[in-house]
């Protein structure tokens, strides 16, 4: 038994599953560390998610073209963050709570539209969904062609946005108002940084990044929406995004981290091997705690998170 | 915003109580005006949702209405569904009142639900009081501990207990789930225990509404907790700590020793809405079960202002607004869900202050600024 | 040429006047010292100038044209850079990302970070302000990061610096280095007003001085025309001088006596091996301007602090840790940042007369509030201290803060103490209060017990004390009698050893 778990572990196949599964765990991740390190705490990554991946379906279902849903599905999750910005950042709502309330709100909007669009309550009907490409030249390398050489579009524009996200953060004027912002705002204030617009784009971009994500669960996948279908991805989007030190690439490799595990333990299942899944899948929650609780390395927040700023001293 | 009262000046108790009273009243009047504003608000929301895709309101909040409270049943139906919700609400709203947020109720309400199964499953013989309470009471036990890891985290290493919390939910749900499928497991294909024996049934009080015994354990905790901060000294120190943590850490509170305690208390009462849908709904443990009592509860923690009675009142909505809904599936043809979106709503914009001052320019007679946590 | 017009400012927070028609004119190329104590209304007005406060009435010219500054990007525009007192970087970042933020050099709309460390390393240079632009804010020195927020303001081509408080964090090397930095500046042409309440560095630095008191101008000064003693005047004196009967009292056996203590801080050493003892029906006065470590003195004392080395003995009673401690053995403490550590805004009149006997008989017993016997005591509180407020049930914030502090007072002296730790007791209340509280702490002196009073407020210290301290730079400097005068008080407050004699 053990040989055949090894072989399952040191897997081209897994890994390149670990990979697709990854796909809307970085995403959110990514959009958590826009959000955060604008200084708003985003619990409602999970809720984005979910909205991104019932309009790209419904745009998928109403247009006929998975990339017109695509759109859709990123202008939504981009919409429900903005709504999450006016509240939090115009009419300084509790972060937690908003974020809460995000969640909820997407869950139940989702799950009633389904009911309305489709009439069932549980999986729609198949709707137009983006095929995975075969890589001309990629795929027909030994290793890497079997890692990525077929995949979804989607995993590569994912690895395009976090290579993009990272250099926005890192290498441009607006990242680094951004990191300013969610570090010191009042800083950023007095070098005439518009602190409130920095949020808003930041928990926006945050949104359509999930949206992009949630679109890929529903047609850059099974072709169908399902009720609650981002089950949980927001929430190890977040831990991904702590684990990640509140970096794009963090947050993927992170995310890679717990779909390998995840992958593995599916492969498994498949062969009949049982593993106490449930056991694996605790896994990203319990590293991202002991990451917070300072067990192997330092994490440290942007060190504005969760506060409100009002300039001009009329608060 | 603090106004001075020199003016009116009053010493040695001189104004008559009844005054003072109604001063009270008043502040709570306007609490209450403060909640009703946003759930008319979250509702007139849906409405124009409902208008927009064709659906005839007047129709659903009718059916709605109806539904929740137009007979025996419909009223039994919102007071069972309010239940495990009062005690969720209890677990946020313990937490906010000493500055913490326990957005961990939902896990924390597993630990409770299994740990009141394995007990319910042995209690035969005994009396019925002591069947039911047993398991009640390891429910609490369960919540207890689980509730105050984040806290303890908080104290001992300064870590979020909001992402703590987020993170322990998932692993309460995969690990109770593995518990039951592993050792506890019925036949059959679902993951769930044996039924619990008979003598830890939470008694019901009408027969053959499904209502239970557990919303008097509710009112009554209710009295419990207000009672607990109002007239005790643990209670002092907890709200010292909510609403002042160095003025508490002068007055001799340890911030550190309340928060593991007040993370602890509210673990105890989600703990404890779990083991009463398992005596009085599920009457056995099923993985999963949960359609996110623990989150609904923070709806009503903030919604009641983390005010017990408040929370009462918040959660006989949230049960009302449910029983509604099903009544409104059958009647209007509009799918139940739409309770949830009011939920959703409700959430947002209690949480927003300022978005429901600056729609209604509202001056405010009193200091209403609502529980404002982290 | 006039750099800086500021006409008849006024800005109010709340009830309270900041600022009051404020006028102020800096010449070109001078160093305007903004002499005044903490409260003075400084900061506030400066703030106004760079745009972070709107003043609620005046006018504002710059380079003699009129102007207004609603945000900071307008002060940057018009060549106006602050330096603020608690500095505005961000630890994580390294020097030159802190400096260029807000504006960047870009090429192909990424940072040039390249260009930007060589455009700072060339600035530093030539005003020798020596600092790696590449090391992170975290890992550099207190003295260094006021540099890197110098070179900030000169990085956006200020012509007028406006440095805060900028010798509060520096040591005594450090600040002088900062002096040769400011000619440097004044000899390329720029203008510097330089924020303070040291009347050394006053004298040393600058070309004309500005004395703001409670918010008004005082007078405008040159420098050369006048000396330390008339500054100390002019910043401290009172227009009404308190007056307080202060009948002879019989000094008893020490009650409080601290030894050698020492208290750690951010910047070093906050409190340094200080020892004193107070004695029964003796007031003990520490004056000395606010930051010298009356703060971690108060705290240390109180038992919210770690201290390193030192004894602190309540009746020759070593004291154990924590706060709870310290009430058992009957000492009372009013804390001097009432609103942070004093009440609990929230919390009722009653609750808060409470604070820290929650616990005790006669308001609990086994854990139970005693409600009763809580509002019976707060009513007689109430009445006793004459403290106005509409119920004992009306939350504190409400109160003005005369009466928050005759609570806080009436709370800590209601429990009959022996050892009394009175710290700026009267800040922020009006002349009623002023003249209670004072009489309340002279009564606990009649009734043998040892009153410790730490103030910023000289006037408070002379009238009430019967011995004084002074406190400076974290160590007491001398001990004078209650009728030591004003003006050496005030020296030796400011530094001035030496010239006090």
């Amino acid at each position: 038994m053990w040989l055949e778990i090894l072989a399952v572990v040191f897997n081209l196949r897994t890994l390149n599953a670990a990979i697709r599964m990854s796909t809307p765990i970085a995403l959110a991740a990514m959009g958590g560390a826009f959000s955060e390190r604008a200084g708003v705490i985003n619990i409602g990554l999970e809720g984005m998610l979910l909205v991104g991946a019932f309009a790209g379906a419904v745009g998928s279902y109403a247009t006929g073209s998975a990339l017109l849903g695509t759109l859709i599905g990123v202008a939504a999750g981009a919409a429900t963050a903005a709504v999450f910005s006016i509240f939090t950042v115009e009419f300084r709502a509790n972060h937690v709570v908003a974020g809460v309330g995000i969640n909820i709100l997407a869950l139940g909007l989702t799950t009633w539209l389904m009911q309305v669009v489709w009439r069932t309550r549980g999986i729609s009907p198949a709707v137009a969904r983006v095929q995975s490409i075969r890589v001309p030249l990629i795929s027909s390398i030994p290793v890497i062609g079997e890692v990525i050489g077929v995949q979804s579009p989607f995993v590569f524009v994912m690895i395009a946005l976090i290579v993009g996200g990272w250099i926005l953060l890192f290498r441009t004027p607006l990242g680094l108002r951004i990191r300013m912002t969610g570090e010191h705002p009042e800083a950023a204030d007095t070098v005439g940084i518009n602190v409130r617009f920095i949020k808003h784009f930041s928990v926006i971009l945050g949104g359509a990044l999930c949206g992009f994500g949630g679109a890929y669960l529903s047609i850059g996948n099974i072709g169908r929406f399902s009720m609650g279908m981002s089950a949980g991805r927001g929430f190890m989007g977040l831990a991904a995004n702590i684990f990640g030190q509140w970096n794009p690439i963090g947050g993927l490799g992170a995310s890679m981290l717990f779909s390998y595990a995840d992958a593995v333990q599916i492969r498994l299942q498949t062969m009949e091997i049982a593993l106490p899944h449930q056991i694996i899948q605790m896994i990203p929650y319990l590293l991202t705690i002991v990451i917070l609780a300072g067990g192997v390395v330092k994490s440290r927040p942007p060190a504005a998170l969760g506060n409100h700023y009002r300039s001009g001293g009329d608060a | 915003m603090t106004q001075k009262n020199d003016l009116t000046s009053v010493t040695a108790g001189a104004r008559s109580r009844s005054s003072r009273l109604s001063g009270k009243v008043r502040a709570a009047l306007t609490e209450l005006g403060f909640s009703a504003f946003a759930i008319t608000l979250a509702l007139v929301i849906s409405a124009l949702l409902m208008i927009t895709l064709g659906y005839d309101v007047g129709l659903a909040y009718q059916s709605m209405f109806r539904g929740a409270f137009g007979s025996l049943r419909g009223v039994s139906q919102t007071l069972l569904r309010a239940t495990p919700l009062l005690f969720t609400g209890f677990a946020v709203a313990i937490a906010f009142r000493a500055g913490l947020f326990n957005i961990g109720a939902e896990g924390q309400l597993y630990w409770g639900a299994l740990a009141c199964a394995l007990v319910a499953l042995t209690v035969e013989g005994l009396p019925k009081t002591i069947a039911v309470a047993l398991p009640l009471l390891a429910a609490g036990l369960a919540g207890f501990l689980w509730g105050a890891v984040p806290g303890i985290l908080k104290a001992r290493t300064g870590a979020h207990e909001v992402i703590t919390s987020i993170m322990l939910n998932s692993i309460a749900i995969f690990a109770t789930t593995h518990i039951t499928s592993r050792y506890f497991m019925a036949p059959g294909a679902v993951d769930q225990t044996e039924r619990i024996v008979a003598a830890a049934v939470m008694p019901q009080i009408i027969p053959g509404t499904g209502l239970t015994a557990g919303i008097f354990l509710g009112i009554a905790m209710a009295a419990l907790v207000a009672w607990f901060f109002g007239h005790t000294a643990l209670g002092y120190d907890f709200q010292a700590v909510g609403r002042n943590v160095d003025a508490a850490e002068y007055g001799g509170v340890s911030s550190k020793r309340i928060q593991v305690l007040a993370m602890g208390f509210g673990g105890m009462m989600a703990g404890v809405a779990g083991g009463i849908v398992v005596l009085s709904l599920l009457n056995r443990f099923v993985a999963n079960f949960s359609p996110g009592y623990g989150f609904t509860g923070i709806a009503v923690a903030v919604l009641g202002r983390g005010n017990p009675w408040g929370v009462v009142l918040a959660a006989l909505l949230f049960g009302a607004l449910d029983s509604g809904g099903m009544s409104m599936q059958l009647f209007a043809r509009i799918p139940s869900d739409l309770t949830i979106v009011v939920q959703g709503l409700v959430i947002i914009l209690v949480a927003a202050p300022a978005a429901l001052r600056a729609m209604v320019r509202w001056r405010k007679p009193n200091k209403v600024e609502p529980v404002d946590v982290a | 040429m006039r750099a800086v017009e500021l006409h008849d400012i006024t800005k109010r927070f709340g009830t309270l006047a900041a600022n009051k028609a404020v006028h102020l004119t800096v010449e070109r190329g001078e160093v305007h010292s903004l002499l005044g104590e903490n409260g003075a209304g400084k900061t506030t007005l400066m703030k106004i100038l760079f745009g972070l406060y709107q003043a609620d009435s005046g006018s504002i010219r710059v380079n003699e044209r009129p102007v207004a500054i609603r945000r900071p990007d307008d002060a940057i525009t018009l060549g106006i850079g602050m330096v603020h007192q608690h500095f505005m970087l961000v630890p994580r970042l390294t020097v030159t990302e802190n400096v260029i933020a807000g504006s960047e050099v870009a090429r192909h709309g990424f940072l040039d970070m390249a260009t930007a460390v060589e455009d700072i390393a060339k600035l530093a240079e030539r005003y020798r302000l020596r600092v790696a632009p590449r090391a992170r804010v975290e890992n550099i020195s207190v003295g260094q990061q006021q540099r890197v927020e110098i070179l900030k303001a000169l990085y956006r081509k200020a012509d007028l610096l406006i440095l805060d408080e900028p010798t509060a964090v520096l040591t005594p090397q450090e600040t002088d280095d900062l002096f040769e930095i400011i000619r440097r500046l004044k000899g390329d042409g720029k203008t510097v007003i330089f924020i303070t309440h040291k009347l050394r560095e006053t004298m040393a630095i600058s070309d004309r001085v500005t004395v703001l008191r409670d918010g008004a101008v005082v007078d405008t000064l040159y420098t050369a025309e006048t000396g330390p003693a008339e500054l100390a005047r002019r910043m401290v004196g009172r227009d009404v001088l308190l007056r307080v009967e202060r009948p002879p009292s019989e000094i008893g056996k020490p009650l409080l006596e601290v030894c050698d203590l020492s208290v750690a801080s951010r910047y070093g050493t906050a409190v340094e091996s200080v020892s004193f003892a107070v004695h029964a029906g003796e007031i003990l006065g520490i004056a000395g301007v606010e930051g010298n470590g009356q703060l971690e003195l108060e705290e240390a004392i109180l038992g919210l602090r770690k201290t390193p080395s030192g004894t602190i003995k309540v009746r020759s009673l070593e004291l154990g840790s924590g706060p709870d401690a310290r009430r058992s053995v009957g000492m009372a403490h009013i804390p001097s940042d009432r609103l942070r550590r004093g009440v609990v805004p929230d919390f009722s009149v009653a609750w808060n007369l409470i604070l820290g006997s929650q616990w005790r008989r006669p308001f609990s017993r086994r854990g139970a509030l005693l409600r009763n016997e809580i509002a019976d005591y707060a009513r007689r509180v109430v009445s006793q201290y004459g403290i106005r407020c509409e119920s004992i049930e009306a939350p504190v914030g409400s109160l003005s803060g005369g009466n928050q502090q005759k609570l806080v007072v009436a709370r800590e002296l209601s429990r009959d103490p022996d050892v009394v730790i009175a710290c700026q007791p009267t800040r922020g209340v009006d002349v009623g209060a002023i003249e209670y509280i004072h009489n309340q702490l002279l009564a606990m002196r009649a009734a043998g017990k040892a009153v410790l009073l730490i103030s910023a407020e000289l006037d408070e210290v002379r009238a009430l004390s019967d011995r004084i301290l002074v406190m400076y730079e974290g160590k007491i400097v001398a001990e004078r009698k209650s009728d030591a005068g004003e003006s050496e008080l005030g020296l030796l407050m400011a530094g001035h050893r030496a010239e006090a004699g």
